[in-house]
């Protein structure tokens, strides 16, 4: 173990300044001494994507990110962007359409696809596929995830383009 | 082996406000999709330990000495444990198929090796410090010295004379032999005409739920609590017991929040008793998390099949038997059940089809690679793969179009008995194809593929009309004098109205994803004619609700739904019961209409369940002898399985340059009986389909010939990504299960029994005009192409199995499964 450093980062808009180990990775960071526990580990080696958060903006796979390299920095992770009673639009789609199943991918896909409407608002259905490829999901086949940025996109734009699904909720 | 069943079960009116039948949305999602669910390794409790595992790097060795004293001195570093000091378990690891008069061999497997290592990965030692990465850097300190022994991780190779022999003490690397036949068979084969044999190697594949396994555990005043990604929270106790010598009163396992399962959580690990065992012994709550390379190598696979099967057949095409040989590649150790696993195929080798004869002989092998066990569909994708792949080769044989050979073979009455004993409990196989070839238009792609060969664009289309045995099941046939599990396969429910009218429901089954808080509930909601808002179901912990059997077989619906649904209804009849009594009216005459509990024929006077509630914790002026309270329970136990059944398709387009395959349409049309809600079916049949879409196209567990796991990462296993799959089309017929009162079958294996030959068969359409017509899963490029070069006279095709054996060497059959080497990975 070599000696802690200093960490100062921005965290769903809230500093925190810690001491950490140089090798601590930015997912343990998040769960571990935030306890936010939202964000997942799924492979270690930034293929499945479960551990995806937004770091200055962009989404990246905290598990391939050491703590120290946020430092300075701003990060969101699932917890940051809506909570019940005030749902990002891409939460509140992802439950309309049944985008999740077991729900240990969804916050990371949730990161990945607000990331791609962030830079692309009208992605197309092989867009959203490909903007998708490094999010793993097991459950869903990704056919309700891809109809639910579909969603998230047109109401982002003003309730254009596919309408909602129009049945009761619980 | 005959099994009960075709008993009609009394179908009674739910009384209640509709809810059954709508797609709702998830009572689960609010938790999930804000990142507020707890999963296992969400939790901490104060003082907890982190365990770090030192895993065998041979697939085959006696372990000469372990030396722990360097990992002790490093700071944080609480304790450190081999298999000797864990020499006070009761038990080891059960695995709890025993079929009468069927000898298993069945080897000790210790939570931690005991002198000697049977697969890489096997824990050896385990290291118990304060501080998550401090573990994982003392567990490197930890010394141990291994003598290789000759490895085999070929499952012919090891039943073959002089193969390295794993477990000295049975003389053989056979587990065991067994046979389910019914009919003539020899007649079969002699009466037919015509028949077709095939080799099909059904290769190893992985669960990988994306939440790799985790474990904490507690011990505080005398008491063990385990917190477990676990599909099976009421099993891993009674387990845990005889491992531990501890009474299951002393015992409580929770299955939190669980990210999938596929089967690869229908366990109980070793790592699950090693933390219990560890947190006992030191007085402090221990927790692990897999890594997902722990994972690969240590979370148990599925399939690994070699299955030689034969149809015969008249010439008209009539099909006269069907005989499968399955080897199943046992690893070298067994889990909870992992050998019982091939009898499922056994169990649908009829298939949709009336065939008159059958058989099933079944051997299982030890190899020098991790357990096999159950993974989604375990063993009906593998029947259903054989199924029909052979029979298109019959149509081929025959000449004859391979729908109206199937067509003409369909079982058209039901109830059905197959001749192993097995009774179909209803379907119409005509109508889900009927309805699929609706939706997918055969014609119109008939001449867009001629169109398209013309261009030197290869695109085919293969069917796959599939039965699935699920429910699980009747214990009279599944227990220990019927196949021989040591078990009960009934589910438990209990349904309690709180004085206030809202409701809580437990039921032993224990989602890891597929939506039971909300489907019961809306079972549950139409019973007693509440809202489902104000139904909370409860499951996963075995300290709530009464025992019960868990989740996997796609059993919950079909088992757990229907002993929720009958609990409630003995909530609701006592409800009337107590309305009768309060409105001076028979109960008879008491009708649920829209959340009320009315008089026939005077629906002014009414009572609500909160008003009933009222009378029965307040029990002033209860019928006579009635007791307080409303809250019932039920335990049911199906008198038959349920058998769910449909048509799929694929269209797919190969690159004869890379031999890369492309999904470009899937259309499938599933039978699950009466939906509870549509909205959860869809998402079973999506998910279902890409699970096999990865084994068919993408995803092999692959062991060198030293028994070195070569996909030991996401990187060098291949899951299907958004990317790689189309958005499917699906459509739903309904016939009703006789066997329950819901009617329902279940659909959480459907689409993976269904898929995967649908793929293949679709590859090899496209792929006739260049004349390959056999190629073995998965069809990475490379094997595509290789079996394209090989029609074309160019080189010998694919290698037969990972170890890269020749077809000549096993009497023809198809090209075989695995790359040869890691050079070729898993991977596309």
């Amino acid at each position: 173990m070599s000696a802690s450093v200093r960490l100062e980062v921005t965290v769903n808009g809230e500093r925190h300044v810690s001491e950490v180990e140089p090798r601590l990775l930015l997912v343990h960071y998040l769960r571990d001494e935030l306890g936010l526990t939202g964000t997942h580990v799924g492979c270690d080696t930034s293929n499945c994507g479960a551990c995806t958060v937004h770091l200055n903006g962009d989404a990246v796979k905290s598990c391939t990110v050491l703590a120290v390299q946020a430092d300075g920095a701003e990060v969101t992770t699932i917890e940051g962007i809506g909570q019940e009673g005030a749902l990002h639009p891409l939460q509140e789609a992802f439950w309309e359409h049944h985008g999740l199943q077991c729900g240990y991918c969804t916050p990371g896909m949730i990161m990945a696809a607000a990331d791609l409407l962030a830079r692309n608002p009208e992605p197309g259905e092989h867009e959203i596929r490909d903007a998708l490829a490094g999010n793993l999901c097991r459950c869903t086949g990704y056919q309700n995830i891809v109809k639910a940025v579909q969603a998230a996109a047109a109401q982002s734009r003003g309730g254009q383009g596919q309408p909602a699904r129009e049945e009761v909720t619980v | 082996m005959g099994v009960p069943g075709g008993e009609t079960a009394e179908r009674t009116e739910p009384g209640g406000n509709g809810f059954v039948g709508q797609a709702l949305r998830r009572k689960e999602d609010p938790r999930l999709i804000t990142g507020r669910a707890t999963y296992t390794d969400d939790m901490v409790l104060p003082g907890t330990l982190y365990a770090a595992i030192v895993r065998s790097p041979e697939a085959h060795a006696r372990i000469l000495s372990i030396d722990t004293a360097a990992a002790r001195e490093l700071q944080g570093v609480e304790a450190v444990f081999t298999g000797e000091d864990l020499a006070d378990l009761a038990a080891p690891c059960p695995m709890v198929w025993a079929p009468p008069g069927v000898e298993v061999h069945v080897p000790d497997h210790w939570p931690l090796a005991r002198g000697k290592v049977g697969y890489v990965g096997q824990p050896v030692a385990v290291v118990l410090g304060r501080d998550k990465y401090g573990v994982v850097d003392a567990a490197e300190q930890v010394m141990v010295e291994y003598d290789s022994l000759p490895v085999v991780t070929d499952p012919e190779q090891a039943l073959e004379e002089g193969a390295p022999i794993i477990h000295e003490e049975y003389g053989t690397n056979k587990v065991f032999e067994w046979s389910l036949p019914g009919g003539d068979i020899e007649a079969a084969f002699r009466d037919a005409d015509v028949v077709v044999e095939k080799r099909i190697v059904n290769h190893r594949t992985a669960g990988a739920a994306i939440e790799p396994r985790s474990a904490l555990a507690e011990w505080r005043e005398g008491k063990l609590t385990l917190w477990s990604a676990t599909q099976i929270p009421h099993i891993c106790r009674v387990i845990l017991s005889i491992q531990l010598g501890l009474t299951e009163d002393k015992i409580r396992v929770v299955a939190p929040e669980v990210g999938g399962g596929f089967g690869s959580k229908l366990q109980v690990y070793g790592e699950e008793v090693l933390v219990c065992w560890c947190a006992r012994k030191l007085g402090k709550p221990v927790k692990w998390t897999a890594t997902r390379s722990e994972e690969m190598a240590t979370t148990h696979h599925g399939r690994d099949q070699i299955d030689y099967v034969r149809i015969g057949a008249k010439r008209d095409g009539t099909v006269t038997g069907i005989h499968a040989k399955i080897i199943q590649d046992c690893g070298s150790y067994h889990l909870i059940e992992g050998p019982v696993i091939p009898t499922f195929s056994a169990c649908v080798i009829s298939g949709c089809y009336d065939f008159p004869a059958v058989q099933t002989d079944i051997v299982g092998v030890f190899t020098n690679k991790f357990t096999t066990d159950a993974i989604r569909g375990a063993g009906r994708p593998e029947a259903t793969h054989m199924i029909e792949l052979t029979m298109d080769e019959l149509a081929r044989e025959l000449d004859m179009d391979p729908l109206e050979l199937r067509r003409k073979n369909f079982i058209k009455e039901f109830p059905n008995e197959r001749p192993h004993g097995f009774i179909y409990d209803s379907g119409d196989y005509d109508a889900t194809l009927d309805r699929c070839l609706e939706m997918l238009d055969l014609e119109a792609f008939r001449r867009e593929q001629a169109e398209l060969r013309e261009r030197g664009v290869y695109r085919g289309v293969g069917f796959s009309t599939y039965v699935e045995i699920c429910g699980l099941g009747p214990s009279r046939a599944l227990g220990p004098d019927g196949w021989g599990m040591q078990g009960g396969y009934f589910e438990s429910a209990q349904v309690r109205v709180h004085p206030t009218g809202s409701v809580t429901a437990y039921t032993g089954t224990s989602p890891h994803g597929q939506g039971h808080e909300t489907g019961f509930a809306q079972i549950v909601a139409d019973r007693l004619g509440v809202t489902p808002d104000v139904v909370d179901v409860i499951h996963g912990d075995t300290s709530t609700g009464p025992f019960g059997k868990n989740t996997y077989g796609s059993r919950s619906l079909a088992v757990g739904g229907e002993a929720i649904a009958r609990a409630a209804e003995k909530v609701q009849a006592k409800a009337k019961r107590i309305v009768a009594h309060k409105l001076e009216a028979a109960p008879e005459d008491i009708e649920l209409v829209d959340g009320r509990y009315q008089v026939r024929g005077s629906p002014d006077k009414a009572m609500t369940i909160a008003d009933v509630a009222g009378e029965a914790y307040i029990p002033a002026d209860l019928p006579e002898g009635m007791e307080a309270g409303l809250d019932e329970m039920c335990f049911y136990d199906p008198d038959n399985f349920v058998w769910p059944f449909g048509a799929h398709a694929c269209i797919s387009e190969v690159d004869a340059e890379t031999g890369r395959v492309d999904i470009v349409r899937y259309v499938c049309v599933d039978d699950c009986g009466p939906a509870i809600n549509p909205l959860l079916i869809d998402g079973q049949i999506h998910g279902g389909i890409v699970h096999a879409v990865g084994q068919a196209l993408y995803e092999q567990v692959v062991y060198d010939e030293e028994g070195q796991l070569v996909t030991g990462t996401f990187v060098d296993y291949a899951l299907p990504s958004a990317a790689d799959v189309p958005s499917f089309e699906t459509d739903r017929t309904e016939t009703p299960s006789p066997t329950n009162t819901l009617g329902v079958k279940g659909v959480g294996e459907a689409a993976t029994i269904a898929c995967s030959p649908a793929v293949v068969a679709s590859v090899l359409d496209a792929l006739r005009p260049l004349g390959v017509t056999s190629i073995d899963m998965p069809l990475t490029p490379m094997r595509v192409w290789q079996a394209i070069q090989a029609a074309q006279g160019r080189g010998d095709g694919p290698a037969a199995t990972e170890q890269g054996r020749t077809l000549d060497e096993h009497g023809g059959g198809a090209a075989g499964s695995g790359p040869t080497g890691p050079e070729e990975g898993g991977a596309s």
